[in-house]
């Protein structure tokens, strides 16, 4: 008996802004920016959305495609780096809104951008073991940069929620393994408004160390090749890196190209990879084979070799992730400022 | 005061090492150059360590006695000192190594250079740079090292029309040589376009005009010349040094386009040498801006002053040109971590003499210098080598 996606739902906010506005304001080259980093836009929460708004909008979005009672989700777990509050969690009110509540369990998990594949990885565990019969895995961010930090020009908004479990698949998940070690290469203490980083250090030995192992390590769980996918997905903070990683290990841009989001939308760390893979499934159809590989700073990655079943045909039709990402608004920085709290207003 | 030759070298990989501590790099580094010089630990009389701030990279002072101890050399009970002297400490240990060996106090020295700079942001590493300047006159009021040598730029460019494009080709030459080099940090060669297209720094300064922060280690092993060719085949001579310092803040020197100490300390190297700049076939000169070189040529009179410019653009300093400058690829494109620069250039004109110059070998090469500044200019050393027959 494996594991695997039940339904899959995904929300970006609509509000972008270019690089080339926010280069304006800091006296840089924002169109070089762009370019340099592959990101043509990227999401911006309105002032009402926060992660539990957009986590609740992902999850709805899961729910409309399936008929599952809401009530036979047995855990909710929401991974973000941006949980409005430091203590109060995320997932109860995720639960409480999509009608959960009150026979299941909730938490709210972070590991920087990875949090979301964690917590498949726990949904699994616990649908394996039979404690529960469905859990939902949400991923979600609004994610931070302080403002002129290089991170300005890519952190974004959006979120993806799975449901997980063994019955009624959409996708089978053959495989998933993980690869952990503390590397500090990106960090926010508790209290700070804005994450530090380590510049380049958050590429080779982070970023390519962690996914470069962890998908040989599911290959060689798997016994598979790069020409076996389909489909290849990877932790994209910017538009060079999962493309870096994936023509390295031997996928094509064919395979790269559905889930590569981050030229549209930027990075939203924990949604990131999540949002990919709901992008990738709109498009599925039975027998294709899916690899997924999410990062976290910090640092670790979890890969997972998925392949789809003919009950992705039995989905109903809802808004897919490109009509979504396409659905767009561009701000001005000013406007931009306001909504992401970067100035004080009256009241404050 | 008796001859002094080099019968060992050795150095690290220069890049952002993050996986190497200070003591790995530095053991390595000493390591490989007594290996070279096939002498055992008991052989050694004294180490110098050139290091300009691990009190503020890696918030550990004291490391001439860390490298000793983890050398395993802690029971040899070695005399061992750092020297301190802004980005020149390398070149100045070298100098304090020369001259216990010429006046007899040591036999066998070994003398090492060493910097972790990369544990810290680069907004910290930037601050610990600035801090050869003058504190007091010059950073505090925000002038940054990359302000104050852009300055210099923009004088010597009004003085001598300097161009942008002249200042590019020195990157451009020197990541040309460094792409030979392979302990470089950038072994890939770039286009003017390149230089001129960077972000800005500190105009006219690019970042393609400035030398990155590295990590790297370096080591030399120095004896009384008339008993190197025990140790080794190839020993080259260290035949003079010349040091000086100047004003510590840019606004009070005599002219902004000259380094003073510079001019100083060329002249009293080749005076004891009994050579002129004529005589050198291959230098390593201070790069860690490309104006560095243009004004280190001139005032060591390679070239005219003011001809710096004209001079690396027409290719006067180019690999097996008139003179060849900074074959390793300099601070520039072998990298600048700072104690180790003046020991790394030094053992780069130890490569070229011996003929072990690979790729980047300069033809039937007999003098070398090098030249190292500490600060915007405050110290300058200089050391001449020569092949011994």
């Amino acid at each position: 008996m494996v594991a695997g996606i039940v339904s899959y739902g995904g929300y970006v906010p609509r509000y972008r802004i270019t690089p080339k506005e926010i280069g304006n304001v800091w006296g840089v080259d924002g169109e070089a920016m762009g370019r340099s980093l592959g990101i043509n836009a990227k999401s911006v929460p309105s002032p009402d959305e926060d992660v539990i708004t957009i986590s609740v909008e992902a999850a709805r979005e899961c729910l409309r495609k399936v008929d599952v009672a809401p009530t036979d989700i047995g855990a909710i777990y929401v991974g973000s780096e941006s949980h409005p509050y430091a203590v109060k969690p995320t997932a109860t009110v995720v639960a409480e809104a999509i009608g959960s509540t009150p026979v299941m369990t909730a938490a709210d998990f972070e590991f920087a951008c990875k949090a979301g594949t964690a917590a498949i990885q726990a949904c699994m565990g616990l649908t394996l073991s039979d404690m529960i019969k469905y859990g939902m895995a949400v991923g979600s961010d609004t994610s931070q940069g302080a403002p002129g930090d290089a991170l300005e020009f890519s952190a974004s908004a959006g979120g993806a929620a799975l449901l997980i479990g063994k019955e009624n698949l959409i996708a089978e998940i053959n495989q998933t393994v993980s690869y952990t070690t503390d590397t500090p290469d990106f960090w926010r203490r508790e209290g700070q408004q804005y994450p530090s980083h380590g510049g380049r250090f958050t590429g080779e030995p982070a970023y390519f160390k962690h996914v470069m192992s962890c998908a040989k390590l599911l290959m060689d769980k798997a016994g598979s090749k790069p020409e076996d996918y389909n489909y290849a997905v990877f932790h994209q903070p910017n538009g060079k890196f999962p493309v870096k990683v994936g023509r390295t290990l031997g996928f094509d841009d064919k395979q790269l190209d559905a889930g590569m989001l981050v030229r549209s939308i930027g990075n939203t760390y924990s949604g990131a990879v999540l949002l990919g893979l709901c992008s990738i499934l709109d498009r599925a159809v039975p027998g294709d084979r899916i690899f997924m590989v999410g990062y976290g700073s910090g640092a670790g990655s979890d890969a997972f070799d998925i392949t789809v079943t003919s009950g992705i045909k039995k989905l109903k039709r809802a808004q897919t992730i490109e009509e979504m990402t396409k659905d767009a608004k561009f701000l001005d920085y000013g406007t931009y400022a306001k909504f992401r709290g970067k100035i004080r207003m009256r009241g404050d | 005061m008796r001859g002094v030759a080099i019968i060992g070298v050795g150095e690290t990989q220069f890049g952002e090492l993050w996986d190497r501590s200070f003591r790995d790099l530095g053991i390595e580094a000493g390591l490989k150059a007594i290996e070279d010089a096939h002498i055992r630990a008991e052989d050694i009389d004294a180490l110098y360590i050139g290091n300009m701030s691990a009190g503020k990279f890696i918030e550990q002072e004291h490391v001439s006695a860390i490298v000793a101890d983890y050398a395993g050399l802690a029971d040899s009970h070695l005399p061992t000192t750092r020297v301190e002297g802004g980005g020149a400490c390398g070149a100045l240990a070298l100098l304090q190594a020369y001259a216990a060996i010429a006046s007899g106090l040591h036999d066998i020295v070994v003398v090492g250079g060493a910097e972790k700079m990369t544990d810290v942001g680069e907004v910290k590493a930037a601050e610990i740079l600035s801090a050869t300047a003058d504190q007091e006159w010059e950073t505090v009021f925000g002038a940054t090292f990359p302000a104050l040598y852009a300055i210099m730029a923009r004088r010597h460019m009004y003085e001598y029309g300097t161009t942008r494009e002249q200042l590019a080709a020195v990157a451009v030459k020197n990541h040309r040589h460094g792409a030979l080099n392979p302990v470089a940090q950038y072994q890939k060669e770039i286009t003017l376009e390149t230089v001129m297209n960077a972000g800005m720094v500190a105009d006219p300064l690019g970042v393609f005009d400035c030398a990155p922060l590295s990590d790297g280690a370096a080591a030399i092993v120095m004896c009384a010349a008339d008993r190197a060719r025990k140790f080794c085949e190839t020993p080259v001579e260290l035949i003079a040094s010349g040091q000086a310092s100047d004003t510590i803040a840019l606004h009070d020197r005599r002219d902004l386009t000259t380094m003073d100490a510079t001019v100083v300390a060329g002249k009293r190297a080749f005076h004891r040498a009994g050579l002129t700049p004529a005589d050198v076939d291959v230098a390593e000169v201070h790069d860690n801006f490309t104006i560095t070189e243009i004004m280190a040529i001139e005032d060591l009179r390679f070239v005219k002053k003011g001809q710096g410019g004209p001079a690396t653009e027409q290719g006067v300093t180019a690999l097996n040109s008139k003179i060849s400058v900074n074959t390793s690829g300099g601070l520039k494109a072998r990298g600048q971590p700072l104690g180790a620069t003046g020991v790394a250039q030094a053992i780069e004109i130890v490569r070229q003499l011996r003929g072990e110059g690979g790729k980047r070998q300069v033809t039937d090469a007999e003098v070398g210098l090098t030249h190292t500044l500490g600060g915007t200019g405050a110290t300058a050393v200089v050391h001449i080598f020569r092949r011994v027959r």
